[in-house]
């Protein structure tokens, strides 16, 4: 049984001065995967799924290699900070802190071999 | 981990039954939950036939006729019944509301009344709300001026800036809105609720109070404010119609702007 005055018990280790960052970031990157989903969404129909050569030289052009980086890069931040989001909502203790660091881990790598996939198709690897 | 079920002790269980008064021709059933922490037992739902042509229109009518005629050991809170203390604030059919102001009329099929939500329940339809109270008091909801108030007059506003604050000010703090709120059931604790928020929101945006900087200053938190995930909750809940989502964003939008 704790005898803390419940005021102490709100006010608690204090205000972390941050959180604006992280709100601002991720409605800058919701914009971004908005233009950049749109994108990727019209260009699909245009694309012989099916023929590697044909989205091989599709990825190639500078433009859109540049995009799909972007989108990837993009998209793996921006799930990196709801996901981060989620942990702190419903998790506790070590939980929290493993499942925080465990979540930034995965989001680079899988943002690392996305970005390596297009270089290596764009270049014809 | 956040807990998804209620612990074994607070499962709720069916309780007893209190038949209509023979005659009785315009019936309702009244499911209410039922707890007494003394008897170390489960919570329970009883179930009271009130005959509605010998009973008010609200539900806190119902109520205080089940406590007056029925079963004097139903415990609830009420005051004014005019919704303006926020007393009587409960699960009313699902949502949080006041019994005082909400009509049975309203309700169709079995009128199923709980205690407001994920709060620790100290009898019946009565939460603990120590800690929301505490989460208000936190916020400091007074005047802080470095200006002196004028000698001869009170300290003036002029209409435009009265309009800022007449709506959060009509917050009676019945917690209906943070006992709805998903992030403040997981996160009570740390996250302040959409009702601590409003009232935050009512002094930054007060023309004549001078600490908007410092009171930014203590919200800026990932928990205090940022727990809000805009479910709305609090705003389709609010018994007087006010909207703490609204203002919850509006003071997000001030700790970006004093960023860019």
């Amino acid at each position: 049984m704790s005898l803390r005055s419940p005021l102490a018990k709100v006010l608690g280790l204090g205000s972390a001065g941050d959180g604006t960052a992280h709100w601002w970031a991720q409605r800058v990157t919701a914009v971004a995967m908005v233009i950049l989903g749109v994108w990727f969404a019209l260009s699909l129909p245009g694309l012989d799924l099916t023929d590697r050569e044909s989205v091989a030289s599709w990825v190639a052009a500078p433009l859109n290699s540049v995009l799909l980086i972007l989108l990837i890069a993009v998209g793996a931040y921006h799930s990196q900070l709801g996901t981060r989001v989620v942990i702190e909502d419903y998790s506790r203790g070590w939980a929290k802190v493993t499942g925080l660091i465990a979540v930034q881990f995965i989001h680079v790598v899988l943002a690392g071999a996305g970005i390596l996939a297009v270089v290596r198709v764009g270049t014809g690897g | 981990m956040a807990e998804f079920r209620l612990p074994e002790n607070s499962r709720i269980k069916p309780g007893r039954k209190f038949a209509a008064v023979d005659g009785a021709a315009n019936v309702r059933k009244f499911i209410v939950y039922r707890y007494e922490p003394d008897s170390g037992e489960n919570p329970r739902t009883d179930t009271y036939e009130v005959d509605m042509d010998r009973c008010g229109p609200m539900v806190l009518d119902a109520l205080i006729k089940i406590k007056n005629e029925i079963d004097p050991t139903l415990t609830f809170r009420r005051s004014c019944r005019e919704g303006i203390c926020g007393s009587c604030a409960m699960n009313i059919d699902g949502t949080n509301t006041l019994a005082c102001t909400k009509a049975t009329d309203e309700v169709s099929g079995d009128v199923k009344i709980y205690p407001l939500p994920h709060m620790p329940v100290v009898k019946d339809l009565v939460p603990d709300l120590t800690n929301f109270y505490a989460q208000y008091a936190s916020i400091k909801p007074w005047l802080q001026s470095r200006t002196p108030a004028p000698p001869d007059q009170e300290r003036l506003q002029s209409r435009e800036d009265q309009l800022k604050i007449n709506e959060p000010s009509a917050c009676i703090l019945c917690a209906c809105c943070s006992t709805s709120c998903p992030s403040y059931w997981w996160n009570g604790d740390r996250y302040l609720g959409p009702a601590a928020l409003l009232a935050a929101y009512r002094w930054i945006v007060d023309t004549r109070d001078e600490a908007t900087g410092d009171r930014l200053d203590d919200l800026e938190d990932p928990f205090r404010l940022y727990r809000c995930h805009t479910i709305m909750n609090c705003t389709r809940t609010c018994p007087k119609g006010l909207n703490p989502a609204k203002a919850i964003a509006e003071t997000k939008k001030l700790l970006a702007e004093r960023r860019h």
